[in-house]
Protein backbone atom coordinates (compact mmCIF):
# COMPACT_ATOMS: atom_id res chain seq x y z
CA UNK A 1 0.00 0.00 0.00
CA UNK A 2 1.43 3.34 -1.00
CA UNK A 3 2.04 6.18 1.40
CA UNK A 4 -0.76 8.23 -0.15
CA UNK A 5 -3.25 5.42 0.24
CA UNK A 6 -2.17 4.85 3.84
CA UNK A 7 -2.59 8.56 4.65
CA UNK A 8 -5.95 8.52 2.89
CA UNK A 9 -7.21 5.70 5.10
CA UNK A 10 -5.89 7.42 8.23
CA UNK A 11 -7.78 10.61 7.33
CA UNK A 12 -10.91 8.65 6.42
CA UNK A 13 -10.90 6.76 9.72
CA UNK A 14 -10.45 10.00 11.68
CA UNK A 15 -13.25 11.70 9.72
CA UNK A 16 -15.69 8.80 10.17
CA UNK A 17 -14.90 8.55 13.88
CA UNK A 18 -15.40 12.30 14.24
CA UNK A 19 -18.73 12.24 12.40
CA UNK A 20 -19.93 9.46 14.69
CA UNK A 21 -18.96 11.77 17.54
CA UNK A 22 -20.91 14.65 15.99
CA UNK A 23 -24.15 12.71 15.82
CA UNK A 24 -23.70 10.74 19.05
CA UNK A 25 -22.45 13.24 21.62
CA UNK A 26 -24.70 14.26 24.46
CA UNK A 27 -23.18 17.72 24.65
CA UNK A 28 -23.47 20.10 21.64
CA UNK A 29 -20.08 21.63 22.51
CA UNK A 30 -18.49 18.22 22.13
CA UNK A 31 -20.38 17.72 18.85
CA UNK A 32 -19.01 21.01 17.53
CA UNK A 33 -15.46 20.04 18.47
CA UNK A 34 -15.88 16.67 16.76
CA UNK A 35 -17.14 18.51 13.69
CA UNK A 36 -13.91 20.54 13.72
CA UNK A 37 -11.98 17.26 13.72
CA UNK A 38 -14.07 15.97 10.82
CA UNK A 39 -13.36 19.14 8.82
CA UNK A 40 -9.62 18.93 9.46
CA UNK A 41 -9.47 15.26 8.44
CA UNK A 42 -11.49 15.94 5.29
CA UNK A 43 -9.17 18.83 4.48
CA UNK A 44 -6.35 16.26 4.60
CA UNK A 45 -8.22 14.10 2.06
CA UNK A 46 -8.65 17.13 -0.20
CA UNK A 47 -4.94 17.87 0.05
CA UNK A 48 -4.22 14.30 -1.06
CA UNK A 49 -6.48 14.92 -4.07
CA UNK A 50 -4.32 17.89 -5.10
CA UNK A 51 -6.94 20.47 -4.13
CA UNK A 52 -4.55 22.41 -1.91
CA UNK A 53 -6.29 25.77 -2.01
CA UNK A 54 -9.67 24.36 -1.05
CA UNK A 55 -8.13 22.21 1.69
CA UNK A 56 -6.55 25.25 3.31
CA UNK A 57 -9.71 27.31 2.78
CA UNK A 58 -11.75 24.59 4.44
CA UNK A 59 -9.58 24.84 7.55
CA UNK A 60 -9.38 28.65 7.54
CA UNK A 61 -13.03 29.38 6.79
CA UNK A 62 -14.77 26.44 8.39
CA UNK A 63 -12.64 25.67 11.41
CA UNK A 64 -11.56 29.27 11.88
CA UNK A 65 -14.82 31.09 11.31
CA UNK A 66 -17.95 28.97 10.98
CA UNK A 67 -17.22 26.52 13.78
CA UNK A 68 -16.15 29.31 16.12
CA UNK A 69 -19.50 30.95 15.36
CA UNK A 70 -21.22 27.67 16.22
CA UNK A 71 -19.28 27.41 19.48
CA UNK A 72 -20.12 31.01 20.37
CA UNK A 73 -23.83 30.42 19.84
CA UNK A 74 -23.83 27.10 21.72
CA UNK A 75 -22.05 28.60 24.70
CA UNK A 76 -24.13 31.79 24.64
CA UNK A 77 -27.45 29.96 24.80
CA UNK A 78 -28.30 28.37 28.11
CA UNK A 79 -29.80 25.17 26.75
CA UNK A 80 -31.57 22.58 28.82
CA UNK A 81 -30.21 19.41 27.27
CA UNK A 82 -32.39 16.75 28.86
CA UNK A 83 -35.51 17.06 26.67
CA UNK A 84 -33.41 17.34 23.51
CA UNK A 85 -32.02 13.82 23.83
CA UNK A 86 -35.39 12.14 24.39
CA UNK A 87 -35.95 10.70 20.91
CA UNK A 88 -32.43 9.31 20.52
CA UNK A 89 -33.09 5.71 21.53
CA UNK A 90 -36.52 5.74 19.91
CA UNK A 91 -35.22 6.79 16.51
CA UNK A 92 -32.01 4.78 16.68
CA UNK A 93 -33.35 1.68 14.83
CA UNK A 94 -35.00 3.62 11.99
CA UNK A 95 -31.96 5.87 11.73
CA UNK A 96 -29.63 2.91 11.36
CA UNK A 97 -31.95 1.19 8.87
CA UNK A 98 -32.30 4.28 6.67
CA UNK A 99 -28.57 4.95 6.84
CA UNK A 100 -27.69 1.38 5.88
CA UNK A 101 -30.20 1.29 3.01
CA UNK A 102 -28.92 4.58 1.59
CA UNK A 103 -25.31 3.44 2.02
CA UNK A 104 -26.02 0.13 0.28
CA UNK A 105 -27.70 1.92 -2.62
CA UNK A 106 -24.77 4.29 -2.97
CA UNK A 107 -22.24 1.46 -2.72
CA UNK A 108 -23.98 -0.36 -5.57
CA UNK A 109 -23.12 2.54 -7.86
CA UNK A 110 -19.92 3.93 -6.37
CA UNK A 111 -17.94 0.68 -6.30
CA UNK A 112 -14.57 0.00 -7.95
CA UNK A 113 -16.29 -1.75 -10.87
CA UNK A 114 -17.50 1.57 -12.22
CA UNK A 115 -15.15 4.06 -10.59
CA UNK A 116 -11.99 1.99 -10.31
CA UNK A 117 -8.59 2.79 -11.75
CA UNK A 118 -9.40 1.15 -15.09
CA UNK A 119 -12.13 3.70 -15.78
CA UNK A 120 -10.62 6.66 -13.95
CA UNK A 121 -6.82 6.42 -13.94
CA UNK A 122 -4.90 8.15 -11.18
CA UNK A 123 -4.51 11.86 -11.81
CA UNK A 124 -1.17 13.00 -13.09
CA UNK A 125 0.87 14.47 -10.29
CA UNK A 126 1.13 18.17 -10.97
CA UNK A 127 4.53 19.75 -11.38
CA UNK A 128 5.84 21.91 -8.56
CA UNK A 129 5.38 24.98 -10.73
CA UNK A 130 1.69 24.22 -11.36
CA UNK A 131 -0.05 26.11 -8.62
CA UNK A 132 -3.54 24.94 -7.72
CA UNK A 133 -4.34 28.42 -6.43
CA UNK A 134 -3.26 29.98 -9.71
CA UNK A 135 -5.36 27.61 -11.81
CA UNK A 136 -8.40 28.17 -9.60
CA UNK A 137 -7.90 31.93 -9.64
CA UNK A 138 -7.59 32.05 -13.41
CA UNK A 139 -10.93 30.31 -13.82
CA UNK A 140 -12.55 32.30 -11.04
CA UNK A 141 -11.57 35.72 -12.36
CA UNK A 142 -12.28 35.05 -16.03
CA UNK A 143 -14.99 32.54 -16.75
CA UNK A 144 -16.73 32.74 -13.39
CA UNK A 145 -16.25 36.45 -12.68
CA UNK A 146 -19.97 37.23 -12.56
CA UNK A 147 -20.68 34.31 -10.23
CA UNK A 148 -17.77 35.42 -8.07
CA UNK A 149 -19.23 38.90 -7.71
CA UNK A 150 -22.66 37.43 -7.00
CA UNK A 151 -21.04 35.40 -4.20
CA UNK A 152 -19.67 38.62 -2.73
CA UNK A 153 -23.15 40.16 -2.81
CA UNK A 154 -24.53 37.02 -1.18
CA UNK A 155 -22.03 37.30 1.67
CA UNK A 156 -22.93 40.97 2.17
CA UNK A 157 -26.59 40.00 2.20
CA UNK A 158 -26.00 37.36 4.84
CA UNK A 159 -24.09 39.85 7.02
CA UNK A 160 -27.00 42.29 6.83
CA UNK A 161 -29.57 39.55 7.42
CA UNK A 162 -27.76 38.14 10.46
CA UNK A 163 -27.42 41.60 12.02
CA UNK A 164 -31.02 42.62 11.32
CA UNK A 165 -32.36 39.33 12.69
CA UNK A 166 -30.49 39.50 15.97
CA UNK A 167 -30.60 43.25 16.58
CA UNK A 168 -32.54 43.95 19.75
CA UNK A 169 -33.40 47.23 21.41
CA UNK A 170 -33.73 47.23 25.17
CA UNK A 171 -36.11 50.04 25.95
CA UNK A 172 -36.21 49.35 29.64
CA UNK A 173 -32.49 49.60 30.16
CA UNK A 174 -30.34 52.66 30.60
CA UNK A 175 -28.68 52.21 27.23
CA UNK A 176 -28.74 55.22 24.92
CA UNK A 177 -29.68 54.75 21.26
CA UNK A 178 -29.12 56.88 18.24
CA UNK A 179 -32.24 57.92 16.30
CA UNK A 180 -30.95 58.86 12.88
CA UNK A 181 -34.27 60.31 11.72
CA UNK A 182 -34.41 62.77 14.58
CA UNK A 183 -30.78 63.67 14.01
CA UNK A 184 -31.37 64.44 10.36
CA UNK A 185 -34.58 66.36 10.93
CA UNK A 186 -33.09 68.71 13.51
CA UNK A 187 -33.07 72.45 12.69
CA UNK A 188 -30.55 75.00 13.80
CA UNK A 189 -33.29 76.79 15.74
CA UNK A 190 -33.83 73.69 17.93
CA UNK A 191 -30.33 73.76 19.22
CA UNK A 192 -29.22 77.39 19.05
CA UNK A 193 -30.77 80.64 20.31
CA UNK A 194 -29.39 84.03 19.38
CA UNK A 195 -29.17 86.42 22.33
CA UNK A 196 -28.87 90.16 21.89
CA UNK A 197 -26.30 91.69 24.19
CA UNK A 198 -24.86 95.08 24.55
CA UNK A 199 -21.34 95.22 23.09
CA UNK A 200 -19.79 96.22 26.39
CA UNK A 201 -21.00 95.41 29.83
CA UNK A 202 -19.63 97.06 32.84
CA UNK A 203 -18.23 94.49 35.18
CA UNK A 204 -19.56 94.55 38.67
CA UNK A 205 -17.02 95.74 41.17
CA UNK A 206 -16.02 92.89 43.43
CA UNK A 207 -17.59 93.13 46.80
CA UNK A 208 -15.42 93.96 49.71
CA UNK A 209 -14.29 90.93 51.68
CA UNK A 210 -15.59 88.48 49.12
CA UNK A 211 -12.23 86.83 48.83
CA UNK B 1 -6.37 -3.72 -3.07
CA UNK B 2 -4.73 -1.28 -5.38
CA UNK B 3 -1.66 0.76 -4.60
CA UNK B 4 -3.11 4.13 -5.51
CA UNK B 5 -6.17 5.99 -4.29
CA UNK B 6 -9.08 5.06 -6.52
CA UNK B 7 -11.93 7.37 -7.37
CA UNK B 8 -14.36 4.89 -5.83
CA UNK B 9 -12.51 5.08 -2.47
CA UNK B 10 -13.11 8.81 -2.24
CA UNK B 11 -16.69 8.49 -3.46
CA UNK B 12 -17.42 5.85 -0.83
CA UNK B 13 -15.86 8.08 1.83
CA UNK B 14 -18.22 10.85 0.73
CA UNK B 15 -21.13 8.43 0.82
CA UNK B 16 -20.28 7.31 4.38
CA UNK B 17 -20.05 10.93 5.58
CA UNK B 18 -23.35 11.75 3.88
CA UNK B 19 -25.09 8.73 5.41
CA UNK B 20 -23.75 9.49 8.87
CA UNK B 21 -25.04 13.06 8.72
CA UNK B 22 -28.39 11.76 7.44
CA UNK B 23 -28.56 9.44 10.45
CA UNK B 24 -27.61 12.39 12.64
CA UNK B 25 -30.68 14.31 11.48
CA UNK B 26 -32.84 11.27 12.28
CA UNK B 27 -31.34 10.65 15.70
CA UNK B 28 -31.18 14.24 16.94
CA UNK B 29 -34.42 15.43 15.50
CA UNK B 30 -35.18 17.62 18.53
CA UNK B 31 -31.90 19.48 18.77
CA UNK B 32 -31.76 22.26 16.19
CA UNK B 33 -28.02 22.89 16.67
CA UNK B 34 -27.06 19.29 15.90
CA UNK B 35 -29.34 19.35 12.84
CA UNK B 36 -27.50 22.44 11.56
CA UNK B 37 -24.17 20.72 12.19
CA UNK B 38 -25.36 17.61 10.33
CA UNK B 39 -26.26 19.78 7.36
CA UNK B 40 -22.75 21.22 7.38
CA UNK B 41 -21.34 17.68 7.41
CA UNK B 42 -23.61 16.73 4.51
CA UNK B 43 -22.34 19.66 2.44
CA UNK B 44 -18.80 18.56 3.24
CA UNK B 45 -19.54 15.05 1.90
CA UNK B 46 -20.95 16.49 -1.33
CA UNK B 47 -17.95 18.79 -1.71
CA UNK B 48 -15.63 15.81 -1.26
CA UNK B 49 -17.30 14.13 -4.24
CA UNK B 50 -16.87 17.24 -6.37
CA UNK B 51 -13.20 17.57 -5.40
CA UNK B 52 -12.61 13.89 -6.19
CA UNK B 53 -14.13 14.09 -9.66
CA UNK B 54 -12.31 17.34 -10.33
CA UNK B 55 -9.00 15.75 -9.39
CA UNK B 56 -9.48 12.52 -11.33
CA UNK B 57 -10.79 14.23 -14.47
CA UNK B 58 -8.08 16.90 -14.41
CA UNK B 59 -10.79 19.55 -14.64
CA UNK B 60 -10.71 22.60 -12.39
CA UNK B 61 -14.36 23.56 -12.80
CA UNK B 62 -15.39 21.18 -10.03
CA UNK B 63 -13.16 23.01 -7.57
CA UNK B 64 -14.66 26.35 -8.60
CA UNK B 65 -18.03 24.83 -7.83
CA UNK B 66 -16.80 23.72 -4.39
CA UNK B 67 -15.58 27.27 -3.79
CA UNK B 68 -19.08 28.64 -4.40
CA UNK B 69 -20.71 25.93 -2.30
CA UNK B 70 -18.39 26.86 0.59
CA UNK B 71 -19.46 30.50 0.23
CA UNK B 72 -23.14 29.63 0.27
CA UNK B 73 -22.65 27.25 3.20
CA UNK B 74 -20.94 29.95 5.24
CA UNK B 75 -23.81 32.36 4.55
CA UNK B 76 -26.32 29.64 5.41
CA UNK B 77 -24.58 28.88 8.71
CA UNK B 78 -24.53 32.56 9.69
CA UNK B 79 -28.23 33.11 8.95
CA UNK B 80 -29.21 29.76 10.47
CA UNK B 81 -27.45 30.59 13.71
CA UNK B 82 -29.02 34.07 13.73
CA UNK B 83 -32.45 32.46 13.40
CA UNK B 84 -31.52 30.03 16.18
CA UNK B 85 -30.55 32.87 18.52
CA UNK B 86 -33.79 34.68 17.69
CA UNK B 87 -35.78 31.53 18.35
CA UNK B 88 -34.08 30.92 21.68
CA UNK B 89 -34.71 34.51 22.72
CA UNK B 90 -38.44 34.20 22.05
CA UNK B 91 -39.10 30.64 23.23
CA UNK B 92 -36.20 29.86 25.60
CA UNK B 93 -35.84 26.53 23.86
CA UNK B 94 -34.30 25.11 20.68
CA UNK B 95 -36.47 22.01 20.70
CA UNK B 96 -37.97 21.40 17.26
CA UNK B 97 -41.17 20.15 18.90
CA UNK B 98 -41.77 23.60 20.39
CA UNK B 99 -42.05 25.10 16.92
CA UNK B 100 -45.58 23.91 16.26
CA UNK B 101 -47.46 27.21 16.30
CA UNK B 102 -48.20 27.25 12.59
CA UNK B 103 -49.52 23.65 12.62
CA UNK B 104 -48.12 23.17 9.14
Amino acid sequence: MGVEKFLFYVFVLIAVFASLGVIGSRNPVRSALFLVLAFVATAGVWLLLQAEFLGIVLILVYVGAVMVLFLFVIMMLDINLTPLKEGFARYLPIGIVVALVVLAEMAMVLNPTFFGLQNFPSPVALAVTDSNTKMLGQLLFTEYLFAFELAAVLLLLSIVAAIVLTLRRRHQSEALYQDVGVQVRVQASDRLTMVKMAPTVKANAPEQGAE
Amino acid sequence: MSEMIQLSDVLLFGAVLFVLSLAGIFLNRKNLIIILMSIELMLLAVNTNLVAFSSFQGNMHGQVFVFFILTVAAAEAAIGLALLVLLFRNKHSINVDDLSEMKG
